[in-house]
C-alpha cells in the first residue's frame, strides 16, 4: 500500500463519473491511490441560518475526526456554500501538513456569476481546488508561479488562470515531504 | 517575501484563530495565536511580530487597549484591528491610536489577502530603506576616511562630536589633506544628512560670479542672466553649505557672507525679495586665517562667526603610519575601478613612500598610486613606477654616503641586481660596484 492514500468523501449528489474522473486526476498528480466514498453526514448540523451558509471550519473538523481504514488523507467534497468565521466564503480549506481538507463546487458554478452553466469548466475548477487543498495537506504553501495549481485564488477567475498541475518547485517539495 | 513576515493573531474565538492561522500559514507567513490580550502581550514580550491581527471585543482587556500597549512596546509593529461589530467610533479610535487598518468580520478573502500583502510590503520597504540608509552612512564613515594615526583619530573624534551640533566649522589643513572629505563626514553624520550638502569652491570663481553662485540671481539681473536661478544658500536649505578656500573671497563678499550668516536670509542678485534658508556652514582653508585677520585681509567678525569649531587635519608627513593603510585603500579603489587584479607593492617602493615628504599630501599619494597602477606591470607597484622613484634628491638632509647608498640600491633594483647592467648605468666598473655593495652591506633582500 502507498504511504499516502487519499479518500474523497462526497457529500450530496454528484454527476455520474464526475468524481471518478477527478479521483483519477488526483491519483496521477500525487502518485497515490485515491478512493471515493459517499457520506451520510447530516449537513443541517453545520448550517448557519444567519449567514445562510455552511460552516466550513466545523465541517473540516468533522472530516478530520472521521476514521476511514486504509486512507490517511480525507477530503470532503460538497455542493453547498461554505464559509469560515472570518471570511465571507471559501472554495476549500485544509489543515496545513494535516490529513484533511474540504472543497465545494458551489461557488465554482458559472450560474453563480450570472453566466451559462458549463459542466466542463466546473469539472476543471473543482479538480484544481481539490488538488490545491491536498497540496496544503502535504505542506505546500501558496506558490508564486502563475500557472501552478498552488497559486492562491480568491476569485473563480484566478482558478481559471492556473493549470491543474503542480509546478516543478512544488513537485520537488512534495517529493521531499513524501520521503 | 511573505516567508519572513511574522503574524500574531489575537482573538477569543478558537474557530477564528484557527481559520486565520490556516489562511496565513498557507501563504507562507510565520503565524502564532493568542486567545486574549494578556496572552498576546506576554508572547510579544518574548518574541517580535511584524503584524498583529487583533479582535477588538475580547473578555478582559479589549483590543484597543492591547493595541496601545503593543505600540508603547514597539511602535514599528503593524496592528490591524478586526471586529464583528462595526462601529465608526471604534474604527476612528483605532486609527487615531495608530492602527494600520480596521476590518469588519467576515471579510472577503481577497480583501484580507490584499491587506496583509500591503502591510508586508510596507514592512519590507521600511527594512530596505533602513538598510540603504545605514549603507549610505557607512560609506561616508568608513570607506573614505582612512587612518589610524593619533592625529587622524583626534580629527575623527572631533568630527563625531561636532556633527551633532549646528555650529559653524572651519577645517584647516594643507592642500590635499582631505578637508572636503571631513566636511562630508560632518554633514553625513549630522541630523541634516537627509538634506543636501552643497559645495562651493570660492577660489575658482570671480567676485561677481561667486555672488551669483551663492545668492542666486533674478532674470535680467546682469547680461546673460536669462532665467531666475537659485543660489547655493537656497539649495542648501535644511542641509549644509561647504565653502572651500574661504580665504580667497573678496572683502565685499565677506561683508555679504557675514550678513547672511547672521540673518540666515538674503536676496538674489537683482532681486528684492528676502529669502530665508536654514543651513549649516562648514568652511575650509589652507591659509592661516588668524594671520589674515591680523593683516587686515580677512574680517575679524566673519572669522569669529565661522570659527566656532576648528578642525585641523595634520599633513601626511606627520602621520607616516597611515601611508600603508591609505595606499591599500587607493590600490583597492583604482584596481576595482579599472577592473584589474589587485596589485602588491614592492618593499623598496613602500619604503620610499614612507620617506617621502608629500607636499601634496593624500591627494599626491592617491595620484601616485593611480599612476603606478596605470603604468605598472599589473602585479606589483615597483619603485620605478613611482614618480619620485627616479628622483634621488630628498628634501631631508642626508649625508653623501647615504645618498650614494640609496642611489646604488635604486639602480640595482631597477636592473634586478644585474651587476653588469647596473655598473654600466652607474658608469663604474663591476669591481667598483661590488666594493660599494660590500661597503654599504647591500643585498637584494634588504631592498
Amino acid at each position: 500500500m502507498d504511504k499516502h492514500n487519499i479518500i474523497l468523501i462526497a457529500h450530496g449528489q454528484f454527476e455520474k463519473g464526475f468524481l471518478s474522473e477527478i479521483a483519477e486526476e488526483v491519483a496521477l498528480e500525487y502518485s497515490c491511490s485515491v478512493g471515493i466514498q459517499e457520506s451520510q453526514l447530516d449537513l443541517m448540523n453545520f448550517y448557519d441560518p444567519s449567514r445562510r451558509q455552511y460552516d466550513g471550519y466545523k465541517l473540516l473538523k468533522e472530516i478530520e475526526g472521521m476514521n476511514i481504514a486504509g486512507y490517511n488523507k480525507k477530503i470532503g467534497l460538497f455542493r453547498v456554500d461554505l464559509f469560515i468565521p472570518i471570511l465571507t466564503y471559501i472554495f476549500g480549506q485544509a489543515f496545513f501538513k494535516g490529513n484533511s481538507g474540504i472543497a465545494s463546487l458551489y461557488r465554482l458554478k458559472n450560474e453563480q456569476y450570472g453566466m451559462q452553466a458549463d459542466q466542463d469548466l466546473l469539472f476543471h475548477r473543482f479538480r484544481k481546488v481539490i488538488i490545491h487543498e491536498i497540496g496544503h495537506t502535504f505542506g505546500l504553501i501558496h506558490c508564486h508561479v502563475p500557472n501552478c495549481v498552488m497559486r492562491s485564488s480568491t476569485y473563480v477567475e484566478d482558478i481559471d488562470q492556473k493549470r491543474h498541475h503542480l509546478c516543478s518547485k512544488c513537485l520537488n517539495e512534495i517529493a521531499e515531504f513524501k520521503i | 517575501m511573505s516567508k519572513n513576515i511574522s503574524i500574531l493573531i489575537v482573538d477569543d474565538e478558537e474557530s477564528v484563530r484557527d481559520s486565520l492561522y490556516n489562511w496565513f500559514i498557507e501563504d507562507g507567513y510565520r503565524v502564532e495565536c493568542a486567545g486574549n490580550a494578556k496572552e498576546a502581550l506576554s508572547i510579544i514580550e518574548s518574541r517580535e511580530f511584524d503584524i498583529v491581527l487583533a479582535d477588538i471585543k475580547m473578555p478582559g482587556m479589549d483590543g484597543l487597549e492591547m493595541h496601545r500597549r503593543i505600540k508603547a512596546q514597539n511602535k514599528e509593529t503593524i496592528v490591524i484591528v478586526m471586529t464583528a461589530f462595526a462601529s465608526v467610533d471604534t474604527a476612528v479610535q483605532a486609527l487615531k491610536d495608530g492602527a494600520y487598518d480596521y476590518i469588519t468580520k467576515p471579510f472577503d478573502p481577497d480583501d484580507l489577502s490584499h491587506l496583509v500583502r500591503n502591510a508586508s510590503k510596507q514592512i519590507t520597504l521600511k527594512a530596505e530603506n533602513e538598510a540603504l540608509r545605514n549603507k549610505m552612512n557607512e560609506l561616508e564613515n568608513v570607506e573614505d576616511i582612512v587612518g589610524k594615526s593619533e592625529g587622524m583619530l583626534k580629527v575623527l573624534k572631533e568630527v563625531k562630536s561636532v556633527a551633532q551640533s549646528n555650529s559653524s566649522v572651519i577645517i584647516t589643513g594643507e592642500s590635499g589633506t582631505g578637508k572636503e572629505l571631513i566636511a562630508r563626514a560632518i554633514h553625513f553624520n549630522s541630523p541634516r544628512r537627509y538634506f543636501p550638502l552643497v559645495s562651493v569652491h570660492c577660489g575658482a570663481l570671480t567676485e561677481s560670479l561667486l555672488e551669483s553662485e551663492l545668492f542666486g540671481h533674478e532674470k535680467g539681473a546682469f547680461t546673460g542672466a536669462m532665467y531666475n536661478r537659485k543660489g547655493r544658500f537656497e539649495m542648501a536649505d535644511g542641509g549644509t553649505i561647504f565653502l572651500d578656500e574661504i580665504a580667497t573671497i573678496s572683502s565685499k563678499t565677506q561683508v555679504e557672507l557675514l550678513r547672511v550668516l547672521e540673518s540666515k536670509s538674503f536676496m538674489r542678485v537683482g532681486g528684492n525679495k528676502e529669502i530665508s534658508s536654514d543651513f549649516r556652514v562648514i568652511c575650509a582653508t589652507n591659509k592661516d586665517l588668524k594671520k589674515m585677520v591680523e593683516n587686515g585681509t580677512f574680517r575679524e567678525d566673519l572669522f569669529y562667526r565661522l570659527n566656532v569649531v576648528n578642525i585641523n587635519i595634520p599633513p601626511l608627513r606627520d602621520r607616516v603610519e597611515d601611508i600603508p593603510m591609505l595606499m591599500n585603500h587607493f590600490i583597492i579603489k583604482y584596481c576595482t575601478a579599472m577592473s584589474r587584479d589587485m596589485v602588491t607593492i614592492e618593499p623598496a617602493a613602500l619604503k620610499r613612500l614612507e620617506e617621502f615628504e608629500f607636499p601634496g599630501n593624500v591627494r599626491e599619494l592617491e595620484n601616485m598610486i593611480e599612476r603606478a597602477i596605470v603604468i605598472g606591470n599589473g602585479k606589483e607597484i615597483r619603485l620605478a613606477d613611482l614618480p619620485m622613484g627616479k628622483d634621488i634628491i630628498y628634501s631631508s638632509v642626508e649625508s653623501l654616503d647615504d645618498l650614494e647608498k640609496k642611489y646604488i640600491l635604486q639602480i640595482l633594483n631597477k636592473y634586478d641586481w644585474n651587476i653588469t647592467r647596473s655598473a654600466k648605468a652607474l658608469k663604474v666598473d663591476r669591481v667598483t660596484l661590488y666594493n660599494k655593495i660590500k661597503k654599504y652591506d647591500l643585498n637584494a633582500s634588504k631592498s
